[in-house]
């Protein structure tokens, strides 16, 4: 029965994710002001050291959960709000919970339960581990609006094709709600019950009329940007360059992490 | 489906991010750079979009992971295959960066079996079954489910394999991939009939943006052969990976033992205490049990789940 309270949870962090700019925090902290694609890289680079940290090493996970405070602190976001956030990683987690029971021989006693170690090890690591990068991911989707992680991404080399994509993707998601929430209102105004097997059908009928009506919907859109002179990459009147004191402050605090699991593997 | 940070190790992390990358590589240089302002972006966009809510509704696999509808042989069907792996690719890296949902240092092994084994088995899966159906509307649609169903399996297979060779914590591997194919098999019904739907529904309105059914108006489908070679070739690796963890009768087990004494001496002593090696001497009358079990309350859970989300449904209704 956890299990249903965990999903509940989860759906209800999801469904009100599908509008993504409800994911930004509108700030005006250092966090915010750093350019895009600096944020994306250090995203990447704190990982790197995370991922690379060796799971023995507690002190050095330790100092990482330190960094991410501090840049979480620095972001002008509060802990309430950072444990919420990531409760999106719970049901990804989960599989640690069950690995303990699980896991191979050796096994030791935890308060009279039978624990396998390597299955505690592993516990431990992919907890340890997930949390530490659903902060991360947190905090950059937190501090940056959707359109500027895009115009990160494609300034870092990713291909125009794939950012061009992901671009009407997210435009498309706010279509799809809206459509979904009228052809909702049509169904009840019409007198429309969903039980018994003519309603699954129109439920069917439901998925594939709300692809085709939010496609020619995008459609339009596409046509009107076109003739507006989009050619495949969005123009960035506002984007400004990254300095080297953008990369030093954006850098800093995912250098140290990484300095931390080199010493993790060192010593 | 979707694999935090820390679920894998490194060296498989990176090495299949290395593949995933040479994959969609290779999309890119198929679909080609004149996309951007052809009528492709938009429709790929609000797939990408459909395949984005629909990633969303979990299904709890027992072991505690979870499993969801995929996408991606729907996407290679509306787009074609290669467009179908950048689709999916985009799905799964904004969920990563922007909705933490799937770990960053993971998005190489995730990209792998959500992106490029979905959309290239899901079209393997779809001109094969074309070839034996006749050019009709119920052919194509008797083809997206069974690709839909196929390709969320050979996903789950996929996850299963890499857990097999550097996931965390020592599952006993028999479970993993039984809970893990099983309900990937029930979800993949559910998979194909919901592609199924959407195909139907642009063919009787808008046929022209099923690329996949092109040949029922009276153009070619436009997709190499060798595509659905390296789909189908893909579909046959992972079926042969699992071999011995998915047969539970006595040849199935002697082929573990065959192998696993095998991996004894090719390895050195140091991995030979590996949880894998320990595992498989420890455990190895347990396993048909709990492929069984495992599948059994997987199978449950996910009942259980489709009817909550329906029973969610109804009561969502606007009462106005």
């Amino acid at each position: 029965m956890a299990h249903r309270a965990w999903y509940a949870a989860r759906d209800a962090v999801s469904v009100s994710q599908l509008h993504t700019h409800t994911l930004y925090v509108h700030g005006h902290s250092p966090a915010h002001r750093l350019p895009s694609h600096v944020k994306v890289a250090a995203l990447l680079v704190f990982l790197l050291g995370v991922v690379s940290t060796p799971r023995e090493a507690f002190w050095a996970f330790g100092a990482h959960a330190a960094v991410l405070a501090v840049a979480a602190r620095t972001a002008q976001l509060t802990a309430p709000f950072m444990v919420r956030r990531m409760l999106v990683e719970v049901p990804f987690v989960l599989f640690a919970a069950f690995l303990p029971f699980l896991g191979p021989d050796p096994r030791i006693e935890v308060l009279g339960i039978s624990l396998s170690q390597e299955g505690l090890w592993g516990a431990w690591s992919i907890l340890a581990r997930a949390t530490l990068g659903t902060g991360a991911a947190v905090l950059l989707a937190a501090t940056t609006e959707v359109p500027d992680i895009l115009t990160g991404l494609s300034r870092l080399r990713v291909p125009a094709v794939l950012v061009a994509i992901a671009g009407f993707m997210v435009r498309y998601l706010d279509v799809l709600a809206d459509e979904l929430g009228r052809m909702r209102t049509a169904a009840a105004v019409r007198g429309f019950r969903q039980r018994g097997r003519g309603a699954l059908r129109a439920l069917a009928s439901v998925a594939g009329s709300l692809f085709i009506r939010a496609y020619e919907r995008g459609e339009r859109i596409h046509a009107a940007m076109v003739v507006r002179g989009y050619r495949g990459v969005m123009p960035q009147p506002f984007a400004s360059p990254a300095v080297a004191a953008d990369w030093s402050r954006g850098l800093a605090l995912p250098l140290v992490g990484v300095t931390v699991a080199v010493l993790a593997v060192l010593l | 489906m979707h694999i935090p940070d820390g679920f894998l190790n490194a060296a498989t992390s990176i090495g299949t991010g290395v593949v995933a990358a040479g994959g969609i590589g290779a999309a890119l240089r198929q679909t080609g750079k004149s996309i951007a302002v052809d009528k492709r972006v938009p429709l790929a966009g609000i797939t990408a979009a459909v395949i984005f809510v629909l990633q969303m509704l979990n299904f709890p696999v027992a072991l505690g992971t979870s499993g969801h509808l995929l996408g991606g042989a729907l996407a290679a069907i509306l787009l074609g295959p290669w467009m179908g792996v950048l689709v999916v690719t985009v799905v799964v890296g904004v969920q990563a960066l922007v909705f933490a949902d799937g770990g960053v240092s993971a998005i190489g092994p995730n990209i792998f079996n959500m992106a490029i084994v979905t959309a290239l088995v899901g079209w393997a899966v779809f001109r094969l079954v074309r070839m034996v159906t006749p050019p009709t509307r119920w052919g194509v649609l008797t083809a997206t489910f069974l690709a839909g169903l196929l390709s969320v399996v050979a996903s789950s297979v996929a996850f299963s394999i890499q857990y097999a060779i550097g996931g965390q914590g020592g599952a006993p591997l028999p479970a993993v991939f039984g809970a893990m194919a099983s309900v990937h098999t029930i979800i993949g019904i559910g998979e194909g009939v919901i592609s199924a739907a959407i195909v139907g529904a642009l063919l009787s309105t808008r046929p022209d943006l099923v690329a996949g059914a092109a040949d029922l108006r009276g153009q070619s489908v436009g997709s190499s052969r060798g595509t659905v070679i390296v789909g189908a070739l893909l579909a046959a690796v992972l079926a042969f990976g699992v071999a011995p963890f998915a047969n539970p009768n006595p040849d199935g087990l002697e082929r573990v033992a065959i192998d696993l004494g095998f991996m004894d001496e090719a390895t050195d002593p140091a991995t030979a205490t590996s949880p894998l090696a320990d595992y498989v001497v420890e455990g190895l009358g347990e396993n048909a049990l709990s492929i069984g079990l495992a599948g059994v309350v997987g199978a449950l859970m996910v009942a259980l789940v489709a009817w909550l989300i329906v029973r969610g449904m109804r009561r969502g209704t606007p009462s106005r």
